[in-house]
């Protein structure tokens, strides 16, 4: 017996009766439910076969399928709970599973069995609100018709708690022993009513990380620990250009290495956007094991020639972005005007202007990229480091021509993403080098390769000016932002290419009744792509700071301008629908200068700054206090303030906030990629130093704000506001005004 | 008397390969004899061979510290030691902080207890890093805390401090965490 509760109009509810008695709800396409129907037996085993969600055992063990890749996000966590709390089970008793990429065969093209499956952009939680909450409410809706027909009672004088459904008189059934009968059961049409707030027991409760057992203990597989028994392992050399040209390549020493099997050349396709194929020309070694690998690709004699792209350089690059914006050239895309800037000056009762210079960033995720990789007669088995499935998906049917259905993508934990696993280079990579040996295969990158082969996030200069009129009022902001756009050649259009440079909401867009925001764009062959919170990061770091600039020059406590700037309790529209609750964002400001003890920010010989910042629906502050003995820099405390509506794991949330908060310091005090001759510098830890131990805070101190508006995403918020806050800070401290990135490289060259 | 078969003479460039006996070492407590290239770093022996695939590969330098394990009890960068110089070395990699019936190390539960896990890619090496700083130091300061050498991206180093000074709290009650 089976049913289905129709989601949307091709995605439904179905539930199933598994092996042994299991209660199963899953989802599934109208096409394919009406095509091709699982057989019941194999369900019971066959996480990957249904859009499972929910299964419940007859021993009242519950597996629930976490649909978005976690790259140390915790959604594997989060979501699970989500259907968890409506389902009202025993977290104790539940397991959770990561879901492969779930599709099927629709006519040749791929039908999405759960909606899109992406990680790592701040939007899981926010989709999984929408959408995942009905398996659960499903499930248990079914439980407790079946507990009414055992026990003769009607439904709605029944409850259900911890896996079981409580009578009136006392009665227990629990979970377990009702799931056989549960799946026999006709679910509704329509969804079933969700709980209200007041039920709910695990959302807003704090919970560990459900692999941290398996983390702690080594158990737990990255994509890079999983095994096909017979496969070879292909490491790379990449062009330092990626329109280089392979000048010469002696493949002998490499192939007299006993266990080299065959040394390979790559070449981008020209016609595929960047992350769909070959990042840069390469030459594999293809080997036993990695060592034998690593050792090939050390003795392979190869020698690559430049192309256009090996005349850039970043310094040049900044220098043309600064005479751009000191000129009176017209931007690429003149992003909000609002008010009139260009005669606003008359009220002027002081001009503040300052530019801003941020470098190239890499990923630097610790896992590094590879891909694990078999095909044969029945079709494709990757596992992928991925935060995006289906684009992976993509890259390989195109690579091998398969049918939708015969390309099984494998999710493990991810060794971080912060973007990089958005694009699928390394995948295109592995397939094509697997079709060549024709064997299972697994490509490794080793960290210079990863270091020097980016999608970078490219440099920014900020050119801001600023009226104060009389009352301190800061009536007109003109902002004119450089940068090379991270959607170029990635099917946008030029009129859009601003949108992953610069919001058209940033703060203080709205606030201001005169703002201008112009975009200039940089020509540069240097490949870029998706960052995690990009564009916010680069531009809170020049608005943050420049407030605060402007505080200084009018003698005032940075604090104060920044409440005069927010205002009162209001709704300030934003482009685009929706609105910044004024509030919320004075509330979380606050909140940190309370806490650190703000009304000494004059008196302290330590340094105190703030900044805030707003981000798709959610609010963040920071307030950072620094010490300085000669020319050590200590962080001595850090508050976080954020408010991002409904708190589904206050413990996962304080983490990401903690974690997040770290990063960005991590970033502005230590890290730049520089480019010369189209050479990225940089290529290890040594010289893209993440900040050691010692550079960091001892404690991030973290105040969430309860809320019960619909939950924001929150993995990269607290990143904007934490570079400005610790400029800020210096500041104060040292009297030195740091306006280029790294910090720590400036302030000593500055002191 | 002629030699109308005669077995060509070496012509002085092949060398025999050495017969060797092979590297025989523990490897959390089991003992493991290994008769591949000496030359091979044990973190590629654990990995490639044995599927012990808990201790990580961050940097080929072992900068990050992903890729740590205790040898002899200290602390080591297993892509920075070959195979040849671990004969009859006793090896712990994070798989072997558990003990003999499975139960957590109480460093473990307080990475747990702490939540001292971003994506967890290099929690390996932070919890070997922080055993052998806990092996030198029972009561180690925020100054000792600050030379672990280990990264992190995700920035899970206030709550692997945090961990730690709970792991020595319940180390010195010489208890479970």
């Amino acid at each position: 017996m089976s049913g289905q509760t129709r989601l949307s109009r091709r995605r439904f509810l179905q539930v199933l009766a598994g092996t042994a008695g299991a209660l199963i709800v899953g989802i599934r396409m109208a096409d394919a439910a009406d095509a091709a129907p699982v057989p019941m037996d194999m369900l019971g085993d066959n996480l990957y076969g249904l859009g499972l969600y929910v299964r419940i055992d007859q021993d009242g063990g519950v597996l629930i399928g976490a649909r978005d890749p976690d790259t140390g996000t915790g959604v594997a966590t989060s979501l699970p709970r989500i259907i968890a709390d409506e389902l009202d089970a025993d977290w104790r008793h539940v397991r959770v599973v990561p879901l492969g990429l779930g599709v099927t065969n629709n006519n040749g093209k791929p039908s999405w069995t759960y909606g899109q499956q992406v990680g790592g952009t701040g939007n899981s939680i926010p989709r999984a609100w929408r959408d995942l909450r009905a398996a659960g409410a499903l499930a248990r809706w079914l439980l407790l018709q079946a507990a009414a027909q055992q026990l003769s009672v009607s439904v709605d004088r029944l409850r259900t708690e911890k896996s079981t459904v409580i009578a009136p008189d006392g009665r227990r059934l629990g979970y377990g022993q009702l799931a056989a009968a549960a799946a026999k059961i006709t679910p509704p049409q329509a969804p079933v009513a969700l709980k209200t707030a007041d039920r709910y027991s695990l959302i807003g409760q704090p919970t560990g990380d459900v692999d941290a057992r398996g983390i702690v203990t080594g158990l737990t597989p990255y994509s890079l620990d999983q095994h096909f028994g017979d496969a070879v392992v292909a490491v790379l050399a990449h062009s330092p250009w990626p329109d280089g040209q392979l000048d010469q390549l002696d493949k002998g020493p490499a192939l007299a290495i006993k266990g080299v099997i065959d040394v390979i050349e790559l070449k981008p396709d020209p016609a595929l956007p960047p992350g769909q194929t070959v990042i840069a020309p390469a030459v594999a070694v293809v080997a036993e094991t990695t060592w034998i690998a690593l050792q090939g690709r050390r003795a392979l004699k190869l020698d690559w020639k430049p192309g256009a792209s090996g005349k850039e350089n970043s310094a040049d690059l900044e220098q043309q972005a600064t005479a751009l914006l000191n000129s009176d050239s017209a931007p690429t895309t003149r992003v909000r005007d609002d008010g009139e800037i260009d005669k606003a000056g008359r009220k002027a009762a002081r001009r503040v202007e300052a530019m801003y210079y941020q470098p190239w960033l890499a990923h630097a995720a610790n896992e590094p990229m590879n891909c694990l990789v078999r095909i044969d007669k029945t079709g494709a088995t990757l596992y992928v480091p991925t935060q995006s499935p289906q684009q992976a998906w993509t890259v390989v049917q195109r690579l091998t021509g398969l049918p939708p259905d015969q390309i099984d993508i494998r999710l493990s934990r991810i060794g971080g993403g912060y973007g990089r696993r958005l694009d699928h280079d390394y995948v295109a990579e592995a397939v094509l080098l697997a079709q060549q040996v024709k064997k299972p295969l697994r490509l490794f990158w080793p960290r210079d390769e990863d270091i020097t082969h980016d999608y970078y996030r490219s440099g920014f200069v900020h050119k801001f000016d600023a009226i104060v009129d009389a009352k301190r009022h800061i009536i007109a902001w003109n902002q004119r932002v450089a940068s090379a756009s991270a959607l170029t050649g990635r099917g946008v259009s030029s009129d859009h290419l601003w949108t992953s440079e610069v919001g058209v909401n940033d703060l203080p867009a709205g606030f201001v009744p005169n703002y201008r925001s112009d975009w200039f764009s940089l020509t540069s062959s240097i490949p870029r792509g998706p960052h995690k919170g990009m564009p916010d990061i680069a531009n809170a770091f020049a608005v943050g700071s420049f407030i605060d600039e402007i505080a200084h020059s009018i003698k005032e406590d940075p604090l104060d301008t920044h409440l005069r700037l927010i205002g009162e309790p209001r709704l300030v529209p934003l482009q685009g629908g929706g609105a910044i609750d004024t509030a919320r964002l004075t509330n979380v400001l606050k909140l940190v200068t309370d806490r650190i003890g703000w009304k000494d920010w004059l008196r302290s010989v330590n340094g105190l700054g703030i900044a805030c910042w707003y981000m798709d629906g959610a609010y963040v502050a920071h307030a950072i206090e620094v010490s300085m003995q000669g020319e050590q820099l200590t962080l001595e405390r850090v508050v976080c303030a954020v408010d991002v509506g409904r708190v589904i794991n206050p413990q996962g949330l304080e983490g990401q906030i903690a974690g997040a908060t770290l990063d960005a310091l991590s970033n502005t005090l230590n890290l730049a990629i520089t480019i010369k001759d189209g050479k990225v510098q940089q290529s290890s830890w040594k010289d893209y130093p993440l900040a050691s131990m010692a550079q960091l805070p001892n404690t991030v101190e973290v105040i969430t704000v309860p809320g019960d508006g619909d939950p924001a995403g929150a993995s990269f918020l607290a990143m904007p506001s934490a570079a400005p806050a610790l400029a800020n800070a210096v500041f104060r401290v040292s009297a030195v005004r740091v306006r280029r990135l790294p910090l720590m490289k400036e302030l000593l060259r500055m002191l | 008397m002629a030699q109308d078969h005669a077995v060509p003479a070496h012509s002085g460039d092949i060398t025999p390969v050495p017969v060797h006996s092979g590297i025989v070492l523990q490897i959390n407590g089991e003992s493991y004899h290994h008769t591949g290239d000496p030359e091979m770093p044990l973190l590629w022996y654990l990995r490639d061979v044995l599927r012990l695939d808990g201790t990580k590969y961050s940097g080929e330098h072992g900068e990050g510290g992903a890729d740590l394990v205790l040898v002899n009890g200290k602390a080591t960068s297993s892509i920075g030691v070959p195979m040849s110089k671990l004969d009859g070395k006793q090896v712990v990699t994070v798989e072997g902080l558990v003990d003999a019936k499975g139960g957590l190390h109480p460093l473990q539960q307080a990475f747990i207890d702490e939540d001292a896990i971003g994506c967890g890619y290099c929690t390996p090496g932070w919890l070997i890093a922080s055993m052998d700083l806990l092996n030198r130091h029972k009561d180690p300061s925020d100054g000792d805390i600050n030379t672990l050498p280990n990264l992190c991206r995700c920035g899970c180093q206030t709550r692997v401090r945090s961990a730690i000074k709970r792991a020595a709290a319940a180390m010195k009650q010489g208890g479970k965490a």
